[in-house]
């Protein structure tokens, strides 16, 4: 016998015959529906996550590639890496970064390696979504936006689209079924990197990005 | 930095309460018969000056705590059997510690073993098992007035009237009926006094350095003594003070203490059986 | 043997440890002042912002009932899912493996070592991997293991163990890590600025995340329906460890499985308030397999390693089974009196506190764990704390049952009865004769009471730091049947 089939065998012999009930989450969750306008949950979404140590910039469909180029330019940003083949990397392509490099991913990680590691000080990528309660983004790994992306350079560009911000954890699995299909790679953010494993002190930029900077696409623009 | 752990709910769901009684019986531990009499006694004359019937079997010896908690479930249960036919009314059972409580409301019923009439009778004596403090104050509804001095007391809750019993803020709700008293909360409230009963003899090392910071903080608040509801926890806590007072050779206890019973019934005008003697 | 937990040597594997020794290290923890300051401190630190965390009682109660719930239910169909998520696993095409015991889980990882000839292995945070000695087993062979989590980082360096199994140097001052920094880091100068030490840190292991062959991780939840890994971290080590290196390995218990993706999101939220009090985690990572055709990064191979040892035995008792619905959170640990005067490295097993007392003898056996389950005063600020509502303080007297009792056939647990002693078990017969016979109870209290000058002075480890007990003049019996 394998250990595989010694190990069930002997779970098997002592599973209850009957599972348990499967748990209700809607009673947990369902009575503690906030419903709250858009302009809420983005400000809720925003309150976390800056408390986390991120910075938030409103900005709108039409600005926030200018908007960006300015923030690499006050961040110093020489080289940003991102992805080519989406909406948001059609844009930058025709965007004008006056102090940036703007390099699209290309090939395979172990082309570029060296260069995500040592020589590029930024990286952007859209986000699915984000959670109001924690102040969170969504990515989900793609072709055009592989993992490495959001976490090898030194600074995370992300963007946001304030439609796409949802209430919890909890309503974006439910609703948009993530069990169905997730991607290799479904990834939560909450701030730049961070540790307090030295007698508790908080320290940013442990291994991943030391800042993260979330442009958020609002159409009602900067509500606070 | 002070009370870190706030915890405002037991383990267990809240519980109702009976209207007062005619009578009640008095499970008064094998700790408070032989070393704290005292307590025993001034708890069940608060009860008797309220009207209450107290109603005291001369068959009870413990309630198997020691040896259920140290690992001898078949000796713990030999004693429960033997305390099942004590209550033959249905009067309430008040018991003057959290723990012993404890004991009976939460583990009588699993350490009898599997005779389901033996677990039925332990079950209904838990339904009816109240810790002291919880019935002075939920059943009887103590209000008496307060004949004492102005003073500053500190008190310590059990682990198990806190944990086990829900009744941790029995004991504050109590002192602050009474108008001279003024509680004086200590670091680390929620924390064990380190007595765990055989815990103290198995692990002195830890027992000690528990108790001795509980000292420390109980010192601290600067008040004229303890109250607490359990007589464990108190004769852990008073022992180790006047351990340390007897090194350091100080006279006067440095931390006195005493039952919340003593302490009620004093203030309110009784007489302490202790004070007696 | 030492008795100094602190100097403790590592990368050694824990040797076994009798009682009598674990009862000297516990008394060197506990009178080592500047260990007692720090955990105190640490402790404290960690209970507020647990505390802050939850100021709804109400949101506390209904999120521990349903993540109880959900763990119990995920235990009661255990095999079902194991195989569930086998198979979507392997759909996914990870490759997974079973490993009895920490010998399978070792040769099982040194075996995909050496398939790609690996020199460096560089590890996420990890306590199965700490369970199994992973890294004496890899450097026993010649390969490399580097933990990147700064705090396992900072006790390797230091030829240590975790001391606490979330924040694992937390028995360190900066001052302690800035002298060992610059005594094992090249090039490196003292400094004891935190954000100067994890920038040292950083750079030493980029480098490492960059060239490594082979990435290690633990698991937080592996999710039954989809085939999903999950992982919790801040740092971000984690995620190096799963996307950089062209293999992947993650190593876990058969027990930390739910059936449901949507289970994870209660599981998650109670998991990091209660541990180091974070309404969230910097990163929630789920892996749902290897790098596919068109993906452009993620390692090429991923393994996962699902490990038994003794899970299987707690699972087999109804009662012992509740171990299993942790989600090693370590509030129980934070909460502890016991623990935050003794420190982690006192219980010599690699999960300390409470949650380390419960799983320890399941892992290890009763004949090195029975001390531990005795080094609790009980006080259940563990159980109140738990998040799953594991009733620790009753599975302790439970395991105090199992190490008293006479050895006999089919023992829940190995080890049974291995606290047995025929003196101490008579004088507990003695004692229930005692108290199950009224009369006999009230003839020997009346006796104490009026002989209670013959009480002796010395009372076992009660008067090392007390004065004695000693029985009243008059029972309280005697003064109920005297009243009025």
């Amino acid at each position: 016998m394998s250990a595989r089939d010694r190990i069930l065998t002997k779970l098997r012999a002592a599973q209850p015959a009957q599972p348990n009930a499967m748990p209700d989450l809607d009673a947990h969750y369902t009575p503690r529906v906030r419903g709250e306008s858009k302009a809420e949950r983005l400000a809720r979404f925003r309150t976390g996550i800056e408390s986390f140590h991120a910075e938030v910039h409103i900005s709108s469909e039409a600005d926030w590639p200018a908007l960006l180029a300015r923030l690499c330019a006050d961040k110093q940003v020489a080289t940003m890496l991102y992805g080519a083949d989406t909406p948001a990397g059609q844009r930058l392509d025709q965007a004008t970064f006056p102090a940036t490099t703007l390099r699209p991913w290309s090939g395979q990680v172990e082309e570029l390696k060296a260069d995500l590691f040592h020589r590029v000080d930024a990286g952007f990528t859209q986000t699915r979504g984000a959670i109001a309660e924690t102040g969170t983004l969504m990515l989900w790994s793609s072709e055009a936006e592989p993992r490495t992306l959001s976490l090898v350079p030194p600074i995370h560009f992300a963007l946001l689209d304030a439609d796409t911000i949802q209430p919890t954890f909890f309503d974006v699995l439910r609703t948009e079924n993530w069990a169905a299909g997730l991607p290799t790679n479904a990834l939560l953010i909450s701030g730049p990197s961070k540790t307090a494993d030295i007698q508790q002190t908080l320290a940013y930029g442990a291994h991943g990005p030391k800042e993260l900077v979330v442009i958020v696409i609002n159409a009602e623009g900067d509500a606070q | 930095m002070s009370n870190p752990v706030v915890s405002t709910h037991a383990g267990h769901q809240a519980r109702s309460y009976p209207s007062r009684p005619e009578a009640v019986y008095f499970y008064g531990t094998c700790l408070v018969d032989m070393f704290v009499p005292e307590a025993g006694m001034d708890a069940i004359t608060l009860l008797e000056r309220e009207g209450i019937r107290v109603i005291f079997p001369d068959n009870q010896t413990c309630c198997g705590q020691p040896a259920f908690t140290s690992g001898f479930p078949e000796e713990a249960r030999q004693v429960i059997a033997s305390q099942l036919d004590l209550f033959p009314g249905d009067y309430p059972i008040v018991v003057p510690s959290g723990s012993c409580g404890g004991m009976i409301r939460w583990h009588w019923e699993k350490v009898i073993g599997d005779d389901a009439a033996l677990q039925a009778r332990a079950a209904a004596i838990a339904a009816r098992t109240y810790e002291f403090a919880e019935f002075l104050l939920h059943v009887v509804g103590f209000s008496r007035k307060d004949e004492g001095p102005a003073t500053t007391v500190t008190l310590h809750t059990s682990c198990s009237a806190r944990r086990e019993m829900g009744t941790h803020l029995v004991g504050r709700e109590l002192l602050a009926r009474l108008g001279n008293v003024t509680l004086a909360h200590h670091d680390h409230e929620s924390e064990c006094c380190g007595f765990g009963g055989t815990f103290s003899l198995k692990h002195p090392d830890i027992s000690t350095a528990m108790v001795t910071d509980k000292v420390a903080a109980l010192k601290a608040t600067g008040a004229s003594q303890l109250v607490t509801a359990d007589c464990g926890c108190m004769l852990n806590i008073t022992k180790r003070a006047a351990k340390e007072d007897l090194d350091a050779g100080r006279a006067k206890p440095s931390l006195p203490g005493e039952h919340l019973a003593t302490f009620l019934l004093r203030r309110t005008g009784g007489k302490p059986a202790g004070d007696q003697q | 043997m030492s008795h100094q937990p602190q100097q403790q040597s590592s990368g050694q594997p824990i040797a076994f440890v009798s009682a009598q020794a674990l009862r000297a290290r516990m008394h060197d923890a506990v009178n080592d002042p500047h260990l007692r300051q720090s955990f105190r401190g640490a402790m404290d630190f960690l209970m507020a912002k647990r505390a802050a965390q939850f100021p709804d009682q109400d949101e506390l109660d209904s999120l521990r009932a349903l993540s109880e719930g959900i763990r119990q239910y995920s235990l009661s169909k255990l095999p079902d899912l194991l195989e569930q998520l086998e198979a979507n696993l392997t759909r996914n095409g990870v490759k997974v493996h079973w490993a009895e015991t920490p010998d399978e889980a070792n040769a099982i990882m040194l075996d995909i070592a050496r398939r790609h000839s690996a020199k460096l292995i560089v590890k996420g945070k990890s306590m199965v991997s700490e369970e199994i000695e992973f890294n004496h087993a890899m450097e026993a062979a010649g390969v490399g293991a580097l933990e990147s989590d700064m705090g396992e980082y900072i006790v390797q360096l230091a030829g240590e163990k975790p001391s606490h199994i979330i924040m694992p140097a937390i028995h360190q001052t900066k001052q302690q890590i800035a002298k060992l920094f610059a005594e094992k880091i090249p090039g490196v100068d003292y400094t004891d600025n935190v954000d100067a030490l994890i920038r040292i840190g950083r750079n030493v292991l980029r480098d490492k995340f960059e060239s490594a062959d082979i990435g290690l991780s633990g698991v937080n939840f592996a999710v039954a329906e989809t085939g999903t890994l999950c992982l919790v971290e801040n740092e971000g080590n984690g995620r190096m460890c799963t996307t950089v290196p062209k293999v992947h390995i993650a190593i876990t218990g058969i027990e930390k499985i739910v059936e449901k993706l949507e289970h994870v999101a209660p599981l998650y939220s109670i998991l990091t308030r209660s541990a180091t009090g974070q309404a969230v985690s910097t990163y929630f990572n789920m892996i749902s397999g290897p790098r596919k055709a068109g993906d452009k990064d993620g390692p090429e191979e991923v393994h996962l390693v699902l490990l038994d040892n003794g899970r299987s035995q707690a699972y087999a008792d109804e009662q012992l089974r509740k171990t299993l619905q942790c989600i090693r959170c370590g509030a129980c640990m934070n909460h502890c009196p016991v623990y935050t005067r003794i420190g982690g490295h006192a219980y010599g097993t690699t999960y300390p506190g409470p949650i380390g007392k419960i799983i320890s003898p399941h892992l290890m056996g009763l004949e090195q764990t029975h001390l531990l389950a005795t080094a609790s005063s009980l006080c259940g600020a563990c159980g109140e704390v738990c998040p799953v509502k594991i009733p620790i303080p009753e599975l302790l007297i439970r395991l105090r049952g199992e190490a008293n009792s006479a050895p006999h056939a089919n023992p829940a647990m190995v080890g049974q009865g291995a606290a047995y002693d025929p003196k101490i078990s008579f004088v507990w017969r003695m004692w229930a004769r005692l108290y199950a016979r009224p009369a006999t109870y009230r003839a020997f209290s009346w006796l104490a009471t009026r002989f209670r000058a013959l009480t002796p002075r010395k009372q076992s480890g009660w008067t090392a730091a007390r004065t004695p007990l000693q029985p009243a003049s008059r029972r309280l019996r005697d003064m109920v049947k005297d009243r009025r």
